[in-house]
């Protein structure tokens, strides 16, 4: 495909811009593409991942106008979830609780993602640990019973069982 | 000024680390917060006050347990001018300015390691290293959160991490980053390639001094975009990975600069050197494109070699703010300019022994 602006060089660079809600494909070159000054998001303060975030909660919330409850509200600072897709920013730790139906979608979209796998503070550590395991653990049960590799499954669902009865019997302390 | 943070150079400038041509630094930042405060765009003076008192109380025990010593400051007792050298020397981010009021930094001595307080989260935790090493300012990160986290309650939920305001930044709460000089990819015009194979990997490219700054004398920050599903590891070894395929890619560009067109190359970077060298007035936009100039040409032994530290600590100092606190006062912008082309001068005639 040969570039859309000045039709001789190839087209390499492929912009998707989105107007008012139409979508735009431009194929150009990347000369063309530099002069037309669509690639200069690395200097333009407007694109910054704070306006892309709200941009993204504003459509969200547009998509969900009536169906969603709109007084969603953190009970502990009282940010409401429509001044959160406004600004982008949430108002305390207990909002993640009062909002977490809604930010489910927000944390796929921009994470791909909505689970932690990262560290874990110390004083949580055993615990938490023994749990994310358990979890895994599942996650690889589930997969065994759908390849029909029964052996595999029931020494998983042991192993399941047995961290199970630790973190029972010793809440906080126990861990892998 | 206060202490320390007047003092000309971090660590993370002298040029020491691996790979230091291309990779100037390599930063880690951990974003947290309190349980029982609200976030900083939502707390009282007050609450923030509490916070800064609450985390200088568990800077005091990590300073009398370990061997670092770290200073707390806070923004409303320093100047303005103090306040911008902390920007240019990467030790707070431009928007910490804006909260000047509620604001406070926490620096080490050698300027490794930094703490914003009441930013956009109650604690952005930094660690700056030179040259690409990654893994060690991850693990210094990660103990100076461990070392806090012994005194101070860091909100966190087993499902989704550690808690931030934006939730860009939920999960790891990490933001690790490479600081790059990729000029022979820019002047072979393959940035927009480049830029877009990073992107679609997930990490993000920047200018110099972070989020909506331009991206002056080829200096280019990439950083991880999502901090939650991956490990802290993940993310770093993803980063790292990517470093060192451009790395690869900006040396395969400056090896077919040097076939294809070296008298030009050799005639740029010498013209850079003398403007640098004799010229008596400087603007900072063409202070950073020669440099990168000047550095491109010492990397290739095209010119002269001047210390690598010299150049990064030159990419601080010719900043306005940083140049107007060593004159001791406000300057305007031609007096800055002359003040510049001087210390430039002066810097490169010393240690390249002109």
């Amino acid at each position: 495909m040969l570039c859309q602006q000045c039709r001789k060089r190839p087209a390499t660079v492929q912009i998707t811009q989105i107007t008012d809600g139409h979508k735009v494909e431009l194929h150009l070159c990347e000369e063309c593409a530099l002069k037309s000054g669509k690639l200069d998001f690395i200097s333009d303060p407007q694109v910054s991942l704070e306006n892309f975030l709200t941009g993204l909660l504003q459509s969200d919330i547009n998509a969900a106008a009536g169906a969603r409850p709109a007084g969603v509200q953190c009970q502990a600072c009282g940010m409401t979830y429509q001044e959160f897709s406004r600004t982008g920013k949430l108002g305390c730790a207990e909002c993640y609780r009062f909002f977490m139906d809604q930010l489910q979608p927000v944390f796929r979209r921009i994470h791909g993602n909505t689970r932690h796998h990262g560290k874990l503070p110390r004083r949580l550590e055993g615990a938490a640990r023994a749990r994310r395991e358990v979890q895994e653990l599942r996650e690889r049960l589930r997969r065994a019973v759908e390849a029909e590799n029964f052996e595999e499954a029931a020494a998983l669902r042991d192993e399941i069982r047995l961290l199970e009865a630790s973190l029972n019997q010793e809440p906080g302390k126990t861990g892998g | 000024m206060p202490g320390g943070i007047n003092h000309a150079m971090s660590k993370w400038m002298d040029g020491s680390g691996p790979e230091a041509d291309i990779v100037v630094s390599s930063r880690i930042r951990l974003a947290r917060n309190l349980t029982a405060v609200p976030f900083p765009n939502r707390q009282s003076k007050e609450q923030a006050d509490r916070v800064i008192e609450q985390v200088a109380a568990a800077v005091e025990r990590f300073n009398r347990d370990g061997p670092m010593h770290l200073t707390v400051y806070r923004l409303r007792d320093l100047t303005p001018l103090e306040r911008r050298v902390l920007v240019e020397k990467h030790l707070i981010s431009p928007q910490h300015l804006q909260s000047a009021d509620t604001g406070a930094v926490v620096v080490s001595q050698d300027e490794t390691l930094s703490i914003m307080i009441n930013e956009e989260d109650h604690l952005r935790l930094q660690v700056i290293l030179s040259g690409l090493q990654l893994e060690p300012a991850w693990e210094a990160a990660s103990r100076l959160d461990d070392a806090l986290a012994e005194t101070l309650d860091f909100a966190f939920r087993e499902d989704v991490g550690y808690l931030t305001a934006c939730p860009t930044n939920v999960g790891t709460g990490m933001r690790a980053s490479v600081m790059t000089h990729l000029p022979a990819l820019a002047m072979t015009n393959q940035l927009p390639r480049v830029v877009g194979a990073i992107m679609k990997l997930g990490l993000v490219v920047r200018g110099l001094y972070g989020e909506g700054t331009d991206a002056i004398g080829n200096m280019f920050q990439i950083s991880n975009q999502i901090t939650l599903g991956q490990s802290e590891e993940e993310i770093i070894d993803n980063l790292r990975n990517l470093t060192v395929k451009i790395l690869q890619e900006e040396r395969t560009a400056r090896e077919d600069l040097l076939h294809d067109a070296r008298y030009q190359l050799e005639d740029r970077v010498s013209r850079a050197y003398g403007l640098l060298t004799h010229a008596r007035i400087m603007s900072s936009q063409e202070a950073m494109q020669l440099l990168s100039d000047v550095r491109l040409g010492v990397d290739l032994e095209l010119i002269r070699p001047v210390p690598i530290g010299i150049l990064n600590e030159l990419l601080v100092e010719t900043r306005p703010a940083y140049l107007q606190s060593m004159a001791g006062e406000e300057l305007g912008p031609d007096e800055r300019d002359r003040r510049r082309a001087s210390l430039i001068r002066q810097r490169l005639q010393n240690r390249a022994g002109i």
